[in-house]
Parts: C-alpha cells; sequence; structure tokens
C-alpha cells in the first residue's frame, strides 16, 4: 500500500562487499513525521543501511525513493540538498574548528551556492541564525568558540547533530545518536529528539532501547543484512522471531525488553 | 582556517612600511633582489591557496607560473612596443586556461595520485616548450621590450625602472594578500577550509566538493601565471626551467618553509630562502648542504613554518580561550 505520507521508500535495496551481503533485499517504508528505529545486532548491516540511504554508499541492487525523486545512485550532496540530513555513529565532525564554525558551515550549505568571494561569510545573518540555533537545541551554545577537538567525547556527538540540524533537514538520519554520551546528556537529547519527531521524520539506529521506546513509533528489526520483522513498537516487542535472533533461543515467553 | 592575529597584522604593516621605504636607502642589488622575493611570494601564496586551504599537493604548480610568462614571451616578445593592459589579459587567460584543463582531470583525483598528475601534466608542458624550435627550445627567449603602462598617452609607469619595478611588483603583492584574504573569508573559502579538513563530511553537508576544488586550482594557477608573468617582464628572458618540477618543488620548499595555511607565511619563506640563497654561497662552495640542513632544521623545530614563530612568542592558547565547561 502506497500512502502519501510515504517520504521514502526502498525496494529490494542490497549491498555486497565482496561476498558479503551487507544488506540484502531490503524493502522498507518511511512514513512522513513517522520516527521509525532500526535496531539489529552488531554486523546487521544498519550503519550500511544508512551509508546507502545518504548516498556515502551506491547500492548494487534496488531502488531508493525520496518525494518523488530516484536517490538511488544519487550524490551524497544532492541528497542533503534535497532535505537529507545526517549524523554519523564515529564522529565525524572538523575537529580544529570552533563550535560555530562546524555548525556554521553546516548551515552555510543552504545557500543557493557558496561559490561567493567577495563578502565575508560571517556576515550572513541567516546562515549565522541557523547555525547558532543548532547549537541552543543542542546545549552548545555556552562553548560557541570552543575548538571542537577539545570537547569530551560526549560533546562532539552533540556537535554531531548539532551539524545535521544547522542544515534544517526534513528527513534525518541518526546512527546511534546517543552512543557515547553521559546519562545527562543523552536525557537531554532524548527530549530533542522527541520535540523534533513531532514536526520531522527520523530514521534511528540505536542500542539504546529506552530511548528507542521513548520515541520510536515504528519498529524495523535487522539480522545479517536482512529484515527480520518492522511494525510498530508493541508489534515487535512481542514478535517470536526477534525474541530468537535478539534474545537467543533459550530466552523465552515474555515480550522483548519490557 | 585563516587567522591573522593582531601582533601579526603589526609585524605586517611594519614590514609594508619598511619595504616602502626601502628604495631611499637601500642599493640597486638589493630592489632588485627583493623584487625577485616578492614575484616568489606570489607564486608561493598562489600555492597556498592550492596546499594550505584546500589541502591539494599539487608538485606541478610551476606549469602555471611558465605558462604565464611564456605567454608574455610568445605573444609580446618580439614587439618592442607593448601595453600591460593586452599582456596582463592574456598572461593570466593562458595560465587559467592551463589550470582549467588540468584541473579538470587531475581534481577527479586525491592524494598521492592527484602529486603524480600535476607532477605529470607539468612535465608535459615543460618538455613541449624544451622541444619546440618554434620557441627557441631550451635557449629560452628574450624579451625585447617591458610592458608598456599607459592611460591614453599618458605614461603612468615606466617598468623599465627597477625602482618602478619594485613598487609595482609590491602593490600586486598587496593586491594578492588581500584578494586572497577576502575569498577565504568569503562563503567559498569556509567550503575550501573545510574540504581541507575534511572533504567526506563536507560533501555529506550538500556542497559539491570537486567544483570547489576545481574553482581553487583555477584561481590559484591563474595568480601563479600572474606571478610568472612578473617574472618574465622582470628578468626580460623566459626558458622551459621555469616550468621544470625544480621549480614546483622549489616553491612547495618556500611554503612549507613559511607556513601552509597562512598566506604570509609564503612571504616569509620566499624571503628565508631567497636570502639564504643570497647570502650561503658567499661562505663555502658547498652552500646547498648548508641551505639543506638550515631547511630540515626549520621542519624539525618549526613544524609549522617560519611564521609560526609568532605564535610562539606571541602564545595563545587557543584549546583554554572560552570557560571550562561546568
Amino acid at each position: 500500500m502506497d500512502t502519501n505520507n510515504t517520504i521514502l521508500k526502498i525496494e529490494g535495496l542490497s549491498k555486497s562487499f565482496g561476498a558479503l551481503k551487507a544488506v540484502s533485499n531490503v524493502s522498507l517504508k518511511f512514513e512522513q513525521g513517522v520516527v521509525h528505529a532500526i535496531i539489529g545486532p552488531n554486523g546487521a548491516g544498519k550503519t550500511t543501511l544508512i551509508n546507502l540511504l545518504s548516498g556515502e554508499l551506491q547500492p548494487s541492487e534496488g531502488s531508493i525513493h525520496y518525494k518523488g525523486h530516484d536517490l538511488t545512485h544519487a550524490s551524497p550532496n544532492r541528497i542533503s540538498r534535497l532535505g537529507i540530513g545526517r549524523s554519523y555513529q564515529k564522529t565525524n565532525i572538523f575537529p580544529q574548528f570552533s563550535n560555530l564554525q562546524n555548525c556554521f558551515i553546516a548551515s552555510q550549505s543552504r545557500l543557493k551556492s557558496s561559490m561567493r568571494f567577495f563578502r565575508p561569510a560571517r556576515r550572513s545573518k541567516e546562515v549565522m541564525e541557523r547555525a547558532v540555533k543548532a547549537l541552543e537545541m543542542t546545549h552548545l551554545s555556552r562553548q560557541t568558540e570552543r575548538v571542537a577537538a577539545s570537547l569530551s567525547y560526549g560533546e562532539q556527538r552533540q556537535l554531531e547533530i548539532a551539524m545535521m540540524l544547522a542544515t534544517e533537514p526534513e528527513l534525518m538520519l541518526l546512527d546511534e545518536p546517543l552512543a557515547g554520551m553521559g546519562s545527562e546528556e543523552a536525557m537531554k537529547i532524548i527530549e530533542l529528539l522527541k520535540e523534533l519527531a513531532k514536526t520531522q521524520t527520523l530514521i534511528l539506529v540505536e542500542h539504546d532501547m529506552d530511548a528507542i521506546f521513548a520515541i520510536a513509533d515504528q519498529l524495523t528489526v535487522m539480522v545479517n543484512g536482512i529484515v527480520l520483522e518492522t511494525g510498530t513498537v508493541s508489534q515487535i516487542r512481542c514478535s517470536q522471531a526477534v525474541q530468537e535472533a535478539y534474545l537467543g533461543e533459550e530466552e523465552d515467553g515474555e515480550c522483548l525488553l519490557t | 582556517m585563516l587567522k591573522i592575529t593582531k601582533p601579526v597584522w603589526v609585524f605586517l604593516f611594519f614590514a609594508l612600511g619598511l619595504t616602502l621605504a626601502f628604495p631611499l636607502f637601500g642599493e640597486p642589488f638589493y630592489i632588485e633582489l627583493l623584487t625577485n622575493i616578492m614575484i616568489i611570494a606570489i607564486f608561493a601564496m598562489s600555492l597556498d591557496l592550492l596546499v594550505g586551504f584546500t589541502g591539494l599537493v599539487s608538485l606541478g604548480h610551476a606549469a602555471f607560473f611558465g605558462i604565464g610568462a611564456y605567454c608574455l614571451a610568445i605573444f609580446f616578445g618580439q614587439s618592442d612596443q607593448f601595453s600591460l593592459w593586452a599582456a596582463l589579459p592574456v598572461c593570466l587567460t593562458g595560465a587559467a586556461l592551463a589550470a582549467v584543463i588540468i584541473g579538470l582531470i587531475s581534481i577527479r583525483t586525491s592524494g598521492v595520485y592527484f602529486i603524480m598528475l600535476t607532477l605529470a601534466f607539468a612535465q608535459m608542458f615543460y618538455y613541449f616548450f624544451f622541444e619546440s624550435k618554434h620557441f627557441n627550445g631550451d635557449d629560452g627567449i628574450f624579451m625585447l621590450a617591458k610592458p608598456e603602462v599607459k592611460l591614453g598617452s599618458l605614461q603612468l609607469m615606466d617598468l623599465g625602472n627597477e625602482v618602478t619595478f619594485y613598487y609595482f611588483t609590491l602593490g600586486i603583492m598587496v593586491a594578492v594578500f588581500l584578494f586572497l584574504i577576502m575569498i577565504i573569508r568569503a562563503p567559498f573559502g569556509q567550503v575550501i577550509t573545510g574540504i581541507c579538513v575534511n572533504e567526506q563530511r563536507v560533501r555529506s553537508l550538500g556542497y559539491a566538493t570537486q567544483r570547489y576544488k576545481f574553482v581553487s586550482f583555477v584561481i590559484a594557477g591563474t595568480l601563479a601565471g600572474l606571478a610568472g608573468f612578473l617574472e618574465a617582464a622582470h628578468s626580460g628572458f623566459i626558458t622551459p626551467s621555469y616550468l621544470s618540477w625544480h621549480e614546483s618543488g622549489a616553491i612547495l620548499v618556500v611554503l612549507i618553509l613559511g607556513g601552509l595555511g597562512t598566506l604570509y607565511g609564503p612571504i616569509i619563506g620566499a624571503v628565508v630562502l631567497v636570502l639564504l640563497e643570497d647570502f650561503l654561497p658567499d661562505l663555502t662552495d658547498h652552500w646547498k648542504v648548508l641551505l639543506g640542513g638550515i631547511i630540515i632544521l626549520i621542519v624539525l623545530f618549526l613544524p609549522n613554518g617560519v611564521s609560526s614563530l609568532s605564535g610562539k612568542l606571541f602564545r595563545r592558547k587557543i584549546f583554554t580561550a572560552s570557560k571550562p565547561q561546568r
């Protein structure tokens, strides 16, 4: 069923690295305004799937459609420009630059073109406002001038999300946004994601089950590159197949992680 | 990212004042030497845009320098009277065209492959001029005249005069310096400095990074052509050796010696290297060994170039600049 609400649709998506099929024949639909979490054990292909969606990897087979655009072989920059932002599992920032500068470059990407050579970039109010707002949302606004390399790991994770927000994406691909954060920061970021989820679409790879149950509407379980199960959170929690794959066969009875 | 601190600005203004006043008391030999230094500084600054700010290490930058020079020699070398207003655009266009062609192909690669491609292209141009009888091969070309700077029939400058040429070169060097600061502070510069640090991230933020690298390459090539034009006009003699990979290597040494990604570093590097080359031969026949040793010492103890001395003298701890958290 293809509802009007489908913002992103992938069909038969596969990615092989030599003999290894990291992602195998995955078909999923992502609804507008829905938080869709993807879980699975290590090596399940979650990050590979995110990399395919963001254009960092090219699929071996299958197709990706976003709001009527065919993104199957689109470049990362085109995908970003169409309104899909992403954050990385492994912190991916400009370590030598200040927090503000990191977000400024992100924010500036929303200008029609950055092939501008005359006026100093910092004079652009629009770009600056977006950058400052992103830092505020991620609780970094008290350290705008700090060099990113000097931040704690958790703060770098916050900056990672801030950079994505500074591009004002409509669809966000979040690859383990909470990994490495202290519980206090994680709570703040969960609050932020909840807030974002009201207006935007989130695709979330995460290990923290509490966080997932707090914000996710839809849940997809991946194992060995294939989709084991997809559905609403409550459906998945009680799925027999998921229990077996995720918790091992000895575990029995109860719903997953209640 | 470009950071020119206050003490550096003070130093630069002081140096500019000294350079402006120098012809009043300096010997003609040193006026000519300083002109050479400034031409090399322009050449090295153009390479800094590429290496220091975009992160593209080129080993063929002398190609553009040489093409700028050869354009002057080929199109104007035989005429005993020609205008700067015609010569300069021709030379810049020639260098820019070469940069477009080389850039379109080599920008697709990166790292070692980029180095090899730029080197290969530069060597192609070198051997083209070296072998071509039409352009006198390795004997080079002598210029009959210097470009005239006229507005209507009014002569603005006599570039045949060594002191005038000195000020002309100084003016262009300052202009190139300010031009590069301008584009590095503009949105374009934000993107290329980002590419220099983490290209993959810049791309995922929505920038077509290849395009920005290409434009940076062409601007750098054109400015190198400007330096080549000045060199040809100044010396009045052009040989294929201008394009050789020794030149490309030497200008990289100037840049690294002075300090990458600083813009004033290349000027300091040019001063240091040319003065050493002028001074060391008086000491010993084996001065090149001495020069090599000094370069090694500088790289060992000032890995960010001579210009980083200013940071060491006016130490500012960037990592504790803002309040500690919590």
